[in-house]
């Protein structure tokens, strides 16, 4: 442990990282070696290219919605501290975490892992899936198979399903709704960020 | 079909048992009389009464006959079954009828034997859980089902046997010829949870998936691990304890896992010899169901002959299969395979509880010792405690989601023992152990106080502890969709982190799967339609469409079946220009000038309030017999091998040839616009795809075509618009109608050319009905719309042959685009003021 500690020590923000996110110093280690890994410049941030060196991603249908979720709006890089952050948004809710009420809700809670989710399709980042953006990612998960006109009848049904409001989009709330079935905390987590 | 035969064979070893145990001493007397009867012929008797002849099938009948009447009259009575399991139930009908035969014969003549149980009771469930197994579920917990399975089951067999053996030498239960290796010969056939009472009980307590998961692939699992104990130590009782040395505990271990792994394997080369064949069936799809339960029973029979574990040959059969059947198949076998793997599967159910009740009705088999029973109910139960608790302690250091505590207790309560441990009872060998009625009657009263007790409590306990339930609720797509999104980020971030982890792992499986197995094992067609959400979306729409009819019909709408008279109808409306082309629809002129209006849910009300004379009903009675019929209208007709719609193969040939050569002539006439009528309903297509929203047109041209439109996307929903004299209003509803169910997805595929093709007089007509358009509020206090009629979004692929008939009039050139290209969109969703 002594010796992990003080590695995590060069860790600029170490400490706080953990405590924000409830990653242990393992975690964070390994995962600041990742990020140097990708990291091929070696200025401490990451650029959309540098998750391009990671090749399965490529193959990912919605690789690049994931890394571009990894990217505040209107930045072109990301820190190891936003990096690990958004990481976190996997990390398996704890069972029995006694939270005081002050603190702002961790990133590994149900809600903000559906926030993630819901960033996915939000690409735009208006608080709304729009048609065309639930479409994109159809087309991204589906290719080929269907046809242009399946996915818009795709595409048209899944909106009614969560529209409340009639307004042809999907919000966050809906979005939230329609999603109360499913078990996010087992959805969203990564049994080695644990 | 298969099913019969299987059915016969099962019971025909009910029976062949009944005829070893009882009529053996009466056997030579029945010969005699037989062989008497060939002999002694002194004229032709006219009727002759010969039971011996039809003896063993006809009791096979009359004993499922009983099983099912059984089943009918505990299932009847609902207040019971909410409070005792259906499983309790049957094996006190089967006390009953236990009694009843002994009463009569003093003597207890069926019984359940292993030969039945083992091959023709126990292969169609396992085949049935294989077939129906949450395949992704259960890859995920693997490694949690199989601890529980493998060391659990040892577990619980070696704590059984050794306790059991320790009561003994402290002198628990007086004098009993038992042994060690006897005692866990014992424990291993108590060991394995039962999938049969599992299924009955956790079918009906709905606990969450995981949980149910666990424990039904446990149960699965564990059985092939118990049968393989059991003939282990089997062996070793025969070999004796003198002759046991660690070479010989070394091979049982070893042969184990061949055992287990062989099982598997065998079980998964026919689950893929099945996917294979059904690629191939196309031709005899009327018995290609059977394939999948011959060569499930095959692989049942192939394990057993290798003396590899049978039960989990099956079940990898059923699992690894059902993916490739299911596309491979017609959807009808897929329905058939379906639902007779229930049959058959219930069927047996129910045979093996009402036996497992009849068999306790024996004298011969009670040998009451209180320790040994007593004690060995015990040590099941707290020994399975023990067991999952710790192994879960252990499993929960490694799990994602760990399981909680509540889960756990449930998992030790589940754990029911059932027939198989019977049937292993019952094939120990006399000569080797002595006491073997002791074990039997033990393994009973161990199989009624888990079945019936706590399959009793389980409920109330579930309900008491609030144990996590499964969501019940409605498929939706947005869920199936975020499904696979959360994969995919899944994997991605696993990526991105550099883990190679449980994500990863399935990624590169699906992968492989995607390559490689499917290529050789799908069906080339079945492939394209293979994605997830696709069958979602497709399984959804089915669903609606068969809501819409049923809710239509309930509010006694005809007009329902008679759409395709309506299409036809429509064309009447044109029938100058059909005339020479399609002959037939001269029959009955007078609808030309009285079109019906066709299945408009809508319209149903005004229908019925008169405003279509009831002659005409008739009319159209008889137009449907006389045109040509629907392409999806059911021809009635007997058939071995055709269980069929109508797919006349001339109607249709001959029907696509008229509209091909429609079309070639509207192509030689040359230039668009030689009959304004088809430019108005080529236009018509624009203004409605524009204006639908909000417009509704009071031209008559308009709403035929609206009528039109809707056809093409739908026969089912074909609308409405056919009612050339209504009022303005009912025209509004039609055109609701049409926006309800067409599908709006279409909309962004407007064609450019088309637009820039409407001629003045008809933009003009644009406008015209963009003023009359009604405000939504009219829209709004239109008559009911089933509930989510909206939903109804038809895919293209479905109507695409019926197009041809929309689009005769279309420059040639045109219709290529649309044959393509989907249709014309239709307009944008209305707001949802249909919804109720």
């Amino acid at each position: 442990m002594g010796s992990s500690n003080s590695s995590v020590n060069n860790i600029p923000n170490a400490q706080e990282l953990m405590q924000e996110t409830g990653f242990s110093a393992a975690h964070i280690l390994r995962l600041h070696e990742r990020f140097e890994f990708l990291d091929k410049h070696k200025c401490g941030q990451l650029r959309p290219q540098d998750f391009g060196a990671v090749q399965e991603l490529a193959l990912n249908p919605i690789g690049d919605s994931i890394i571009s979720a990894f990217f505040s709006p209107g930045q072109e890089t990301v820190d190891f501290a936003s990096f690990v952050r958004i990481l976190a948004h996997f990390r398996p809710t704890d069972r029995n975490q006694s939270r005081d009420g002050a603190q702002q809700e961790p990133a590994n809670s149900s809600i903000r892992k559906l926030k993630f989710a819901f960033q996915m399709y939000d690409q735009d980042r208006d608080g709304k899936i729009s048609r065309a953006e639930l479409l994109q990612v159809l087309r991204a998960m589906l290719g080929i198979q269907v046809t242009e006109e399946q996915l818009q009848s795709i595409a048209e049904r899944a909106i009614q399903e969560a529209d409340l409001d009639r307004d042809d989009a999907i919000s966050f709330d809906e979005f939230r709704k329609s999603l109360e079935k499913v078990d996010i905390d087992h959805k969203m987590s990564i049994r080695f960020l644990r | 079909g298969p099913f019969f035969w299987r059915v016969t064979r099962v019971n025909g070893d009910v029976a062949l048992t009944h005829q070893e145990s009882r009529l053996n001493p009466s056997k030579s007397n029945l010969n005699q009389t037989e062989h008497g009867h060939g002999s002694v012929i002194t004229g032709i008797p006219i009727v002759t009464f010969k039971w011996h002849h039809v003896e063993t099938p006809y009791l096979v009948a009359l004993w499922i006959l009983v099983a099912g009447l059984g089943k009918l009259v505990i299932e009847a009575n609902h207040h019971v079954t909410s409070v005792i399991p259906e499983s309790a139930l049957l094996i006190c009908f089967g006390f009953i009828l236990g009694g009843i035969i002994w009463g009569a014969d003093k003597v207890q003549t069926f019984k359940l034997t292993p030969t039945v149980f083992f091959f023709y009771l126990l292969p169609q469930i396992i085949l049935d859980a294989g077939y129906s197994m949450p395949n992704k579920l259960f890859f995920s917990n693997m490694g949690a089902i199989l601890i529980y399975a493998v060391i659990g089951t040892c577990w619980n067999a070696a704590s059984l046997g050794l306790s059991l053996w320790g009561c003994h030498k402290g002198g628990a239960m007086g004098d009993l010829d038992l042994g060690l290796l006897q005692y866990l010969l014992f424990g291993s056939l108590m060991a394995a949870v039962d999938p049969v009472a599992v299924i009955a009980v956790f079918e009906q307590v709905h606990v969450n998936e995981v949980l149910f998961i666990m424990v039904f692939g446990e149960s699965l699992l564990n059985d092939g691990v118990t049968v393989v104990l059991f003939n282990v130590f089997d062996a070793f009782v025969s070999l004796g304890g003198d002759k046991i040395d660690a070479v010989e505990i070394i091979k049982g271990i070893i042969s184990f896992f061949v055992v287990a792994f062989g099982g598997s394997l065998v079980g998964f080369v026919f689950g893929l010899l099945i996917s294979l064949l059904t690629r191939c069936t196309k031709n005899i799809q009327i018995i290609e169901p059977g394939f999948v339960f011959v060569l499930g029973y095959l692989a049942y029979l192939t394990a057993e002959m290798l003396s590899l574990s049978a039960i989990l040959s099956i079940v990898f059969c059923g699992m690894c299969c059902q993916k490739y059947i299911n596309s491979n198949m017609d959807e009808r076998s897929v329905t058939t395979v379906r639902y007779v793997m229930k049959v058959l599967a219930n069927g047996s159910e129910t045979i093996i509880f009402v036996f497992l009740g009849i068999s306790a009705i024996d004298k011969e088999i009670w040998v009451w010792n209180t320790g040994f029973i007593l004690l060995t109910l015990l040590f099941v139960l707290v020994y399975r405690f023990i067991g999952v608790f710790f192994l879960t302690w252990i499993l929960n250091k490694f799990r994602l989601v760990p399981v909680e505590l509540i889960d756990q207790v449930i998992m030790s309560y589940g754990g029911l023992r059932g027939a198989v441990a019977y049937g292993l009872a019952v094939m120990l060998d006399e000569n080797k152990i002595k006491e073997k009625n002791l074990m039997v009657s033990t393994t009973l009263i161990v199989v009624y106080f888990t079945v019936i007790l706590q399959g009793i409590t389980m409920k109330p306990l579930v309900n008491w502890l609030k144990v996590k339930r499964a969501a019940v609720g409605e498929l939706t797509l947005i869920e199936k969709v975020q499904d696979k999104v959360f994969d995919h980020m899944l994997v991605a971030i696993e990526d991105i982190s550099g883990q190679i982890g449980h994500n990863y792992m399935r990624d590169k499986w699906n992968n492989f799967e995607e390559k490689w197995m499917t290529c050789i094992l799908m069906k080339p067609s079945a492939r394209k339609n293979r994605d997830y959400v696709f069958k979602v979306f497709h399984k959804l729409n089915l669903k609606d469409a068969m809501r819409y009819v049923t809710e239509g019909e309930r509010r006694g709408s005809l007009e329902f079946v008679r759409n395709e008279t309506a299409f036809i109808d429509f064309k009447k409306k044109f029938d100058d220009d059909f005339s020479e082309v399609m002959p037939d629809i001269m029959i009955w002129p007078d609808t030309a000038r009285d079109p019906v209006p066709s299945v408009s849910l809508e319209m149903h009300e005004q229908t019925m309030n008169g405003m279509r004379p009831l002659e005409d009903v008739n009319s159209h009675h008889l137009l449907q017999q006389h045109l040509y019929k629907g392409r999806k209208q059911h021809r009635h007709r007997y058939s071995r091998s055709h269980f069929d719609v109508n797919k006349d193969e001339n109607e249709v040939q001959e029907i696509f040839q008229r509209t091909m050569r429609t079309r070639l002539e509207s192509f030689k006439s040359g230039k668009m616009g030689v009959a304004p009528l088809k430019h108005i309903t080529k236009h018509l297509k624009k203004d409605q795809q524009q204006k639908m929203p909000n417009g509704k047109s009071l031209d008559k041209s308009k709403t035929y075509h609206s009528g039109d439109e809707d056809f093409e996307f739908s026969e089912g929903d074909s609308a409405s618009g056919f009612e050339a004299s209504a009022s303005s209003f009912p025209m509004r509803v039609t055109y609701r109608a049409g926006a309800g169910i067409e599908n709006p997805a279409f909309m962004p595929d407007l064609d450019p050319m088309a637009q820039v093709q409407i001629p003045p007089w008809l933009a003009e007509a644009e406008v015209d009905s963009s003023m009359v358009a009604p405000s939504q509020r009219a829209q709004l206090r239109l008559p009911w719309t089933p509930s989510n009629l909206r939903r109804l979004a038809p895919l293209r692929i479905s109507a695409h042959s019926t197009d041809s008939f929309m689009l005769a009039d279309a420059p040639a050139a045109q219709q290529r685009d649309n044959d393509q290209l989907p249709p014309p969109p239709p307009p944008p969703a209305p707001p949802h003021g249909d919804h109720m």
